[in-house]
């Protein structure tokens, strides 16, 4: 049954996901708005959208709170991502295997910096008025799911092999439960349920941005609109 | 005069705290069926409006990535909720980027999203209902375009886009604003957004031919409709008729004499101006733009220059070649269109022209980066070039110059308040407020280093500039263009042409 469901979950997630990147793409963009001062060339912007996705350069300049909480958050998450490899991957792959330390510390970072954002909310006046329900309920799910990480590394072992093993074997089950032999066992599949969750909503959430920041016209264009004429289709008549 | 409130004016922008409905009170005029009609706009609001405005979101998120995109992938950070003026001068939270957006991205979960649909409590959806167009009419006419919020989104989310879409949805559904309406009427019937004839033009521009000729002793031409000339000079109307406009329109004048260029204005394409740009209509723009095109290939010249004027510079820089180019008709050596700032910058490096700087002595200037110039276009092959070409200008013409606050020019400029649109009587509370930063930091320069002269390169910066610093305790005659500067400074019949 856990088997069937991630392979739903799973499917809903990359198709969900592929279909939006896939309307982004299709819908024109049919003229130039880069915001200048801009990159003239196709390698600048490159390097413009490498700033903006890895060291959040726009945001860096408005608001350094939520930079640093957000840079920390994602930063964590994706080291937290990487060394999850080792649940998914036989043989793992030689670079994850001595990141199981980082792996860990990343965890405990990605939740502090998920609470700092969820009291960042909480407490500042004008971030508080914008905030919607949802703002909060992502942000607490992504901590429970930190959380319930944590758990399992520092209390709550769970049997990992054993789940392992079984997940494998039965994932032609509609029904069958993997065992429940502890406290841990759990504690994985609230974590696993809760991931499933988050990868549910994805495509139809603010979490979109992941895919969105690529097809930024603002960001992603050449500032070349004399030297090159900039056409689409529906725009050529 | 009614009674406007006038912020007060701190030593430091300050980000207020918030206060709900400030501005909700502020009606923009709206259009009628005299205005509308000759757009192919509905006269009036359309029976079926909401189904109606709903498609029209639908029909635009399929032509416009950026609404798309932007309308999906706001996180609520909040990065933004200080950056516009309109914010800052009203504390009035709908005037936060954020919560614009806001306004159409809840209308979008609700018809075009599954949570908006399934669980609209949850993610804040919204009907589109008589209030949800009332809030739109009322703060879609609050944002000046100005694109300040996109340089400080960690996605660039760009609230002139979902602004522009909303203005045409709104237009759509035959809910206008009369002011731009009523603007680009004027264009398409007499050529220009301040409805000014052929012969009133003619005249004008003879009187100031008299002018720089009574200053000067110098016979400085400043032609209309001439053929063959080898540049078009494409102007803002209010260069002809409005102060301190004028003054740079002498600028540009001496500018062509001293170089030897020849050049021509057109009465049929007498407009930089293209207020297609802040309804949002793509046909309304490339309409606009085409008179400027047909006028260039009829008078058979070879280059288009286009004058101070700063959404008119962004349509001509980033939009003309796409709307109606290509330029290949026009000589391949000069970018097309060129900056009249370009053209001078150009002409000073190649030795043509010899300012004197002592000439504005008495000025201490400072300039205000207009925002569509600063953050949708370029100036020269460098990015950047719109910061430092006028300024280049600026300090070869005068011999005190100084900077505002870093945080308030250049790419981080503040709207003058009035751009977008909002150049209007009946939203002069909104234009008072919105220009508080610009004031708080030209107050502190004007204090420290004793500057007595902005200098810009905006018909509607100078008109709003003028209009509203008075209101502040500022002179009005603080405020002109760049030209202006070149105009006192240029040395006329020194030595003549291009080197
Ligand atoms: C290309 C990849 C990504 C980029 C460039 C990116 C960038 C950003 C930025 C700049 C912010 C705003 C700063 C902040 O409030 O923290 C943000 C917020 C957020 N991101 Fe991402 N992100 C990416 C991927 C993801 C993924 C995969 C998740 C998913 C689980 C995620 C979840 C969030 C959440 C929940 C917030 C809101 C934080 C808050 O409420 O304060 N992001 N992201």
């Amino acid at each position: 049954m856990l088997t069937f469901l991630a392979y739903i979950v799973l499917t809903i997630f990359v198709l969900g996901f592929l279909s939006r990147i896939f309307v982004y793409a299709r819908s024109p963009a049919p003229l130039k708005i880069a915001t200048t001062p801009a990159p003239t060339t196709v390698s600048g912007v490159a390097w413009r959208l490498f700033t903006e996705v890895v060291f959040f350069n726009s945001l860096f300049k408005s608001d350094k709170l939520a930079w640093a909480g957000g840079l920390a958050f994602h930063g964590a998450m994706a080291v937290v991502l990487i060394r999850h490899l080792r649940y998914f991957c036989d043989p793992l792959p030689a670079f994850v295997a001595p990141l199981q330390i980082f792996g860990i510390v990343a965890g405990i970072v990605m939740a502090g910096a998920l609470a700092f954002l969820l009291l960042r909310r909480l407490v500042f006046e004008r971030v508080k008025y914008i905030s919607s329900k949802a703002d909060y309920l992502f942000l607490v799910l992504l901590l429970a799911i930190a959380g319930s990480g944590l758990l399992m590394d520092f209390a709550l072992r769970p049997s990992i092999v054993d789940i392992k093993s079984h997940m494998l074997s039965m994932w032609r089950s509609v029904t069958g439960l993997p065992p429940i032999g502890s406290a841990g066992d759990v504690m994985f599949l609230l974590h696993l349920l809760l991931v499933g969750l988050l990868l549910v909503v994805f495509p139809f959430s603010k979490l979109m941005h992941a895919g969105g920041i690529f097809f930024s016209p603002t960001r992603n264009q050449v500032d070349n609109p004399r030297e090159k004429k900039h056409v689409t289709p529906w725009a050529k008549s | 005069m009614a009674d406007y409130h006038v912020p007060v004016v701190g030593d430091d922008i300050k980000t207020p705290d918030l206060k709900t409905g400030t501005m909700a009170h502020l009606h923009p005029y709206p259009a009628t069926a005299k205005h509308m009609d000759p757009m192919g706009f509905p006269g009036e609001r359309v029976e079926n409006w909401q189904q109606k405005g709903i498609e029209k979101l639908g029909e635009l998120l399929k032509k416009y990535r950026s609404l798309q995109v932007y309308l999906d992938i706001c996180v609520k950070c909040g990065a933004c909720t200080d950056k516009c003026h309109y914010y800052l001068g009203t504390q009035d939270p709908n005037n936060m980027p954020v919560m614009r957006a806001e306004l159409m991205r809840s209308v979008y979960r609700r018809y075009f999203t599954p949570a908006g649909k399934l669980v609209p409590g949850l993610v804040n959806a919204a009907d589109f209902d008589e209030e949800t167009l009332g809030k739109w009419f009322t703060y879609f006419h609050q944002c000046s375009q100005c694109r300040r919020c996109s340089v400080f989104c960690p996605f660039g989310i760009d609230t002139a886009e979902i602004t522009m879409a909303a203005r045409e949805i709104m237009n759509a559904i035959g809910v206008g604003h009369k002011y731009s309406v009523e603007i680009i009427g004027k264009v398409h019937q007499i050529g220009n957004n301040l409805g000014i004839p052929k012969p009133a033009l003619k005249g004008t521009l003879e009187f100031l031919e008299e002018e720089i000729l009574d200053s000067t002793g110098y016979d400085v031409r400043i032609p209309l409709d001439q053929e063959g000339a080898d540049v078009l000079l494409v102007a803002p109307s209010a260069d002809f008729f409005s102060e301190p406009h004028i003054q740079s329109l002498m600028g540009y004048a001496k500018v062509f004499h001293q170089a030897g260029i020849s050049f021509t204005i057109s009465s049929y394409a007498s407009e930089a101006a293209n207020f297609g740009m802040f309804i949002g209509s793509y046909d309304q723009q490339k309409k606009i733009a085409k008179r400027v095109v047909e006028q260039a290939r009829d008078l058979k010249v070879k280059r288009l220059v286009v004058g101070e004027c700063g959404h008119a510079w962004r349509v001509a820089y980033a939009f003309w070649n796409t709307l109606n180019g290509p330029f290949d008709f026009l000589d391949p050596r000069y970018p097309a269109p060129q900056h009249i700032c370009e053209f001078t910058h150009d002409l000073l490096n190649r030795g043509a022209l010899t300012l004197d700087k002592e000439a504005n002595d008495s000025f201490r200037v400072t300039f205000h980066d207009s925002c569509n110039v600063a953050r949708a276009t370029r100036m020269g092959p460098k990015a950047g070039g719109q910061f430092e070409i006028p300024r280049d200008l600026i300090r070869a013409s005068c011999n005190h110059y100084v900077d505002m606050d870093e945080d308030t020019i250049r790419e981080k400029t503040f709207c003058c308040g009035g751009g977008g649109g909002l150049l209007t009587d009946e939203l002069m509370d909104l234009r008072i407020r919105g220009v508080q930063p610009r004031v708080t930091a030209l107050k502190r320069v004007m204090e420290s280093d004793k500057v007595n002269f902005m200098a810009l390169i905006c018909a509607i910066c100078k008109a709003q500039f003028t209009k509203v610093l008075p209101m502040y305790g500022i002179p009005m005659e603080m405020v002109g263009g760049v030209h202006q500067l070149v105009s006192n400074a240029i040395q006329l019949g020194v030595k003549k042409g291009v080197v």
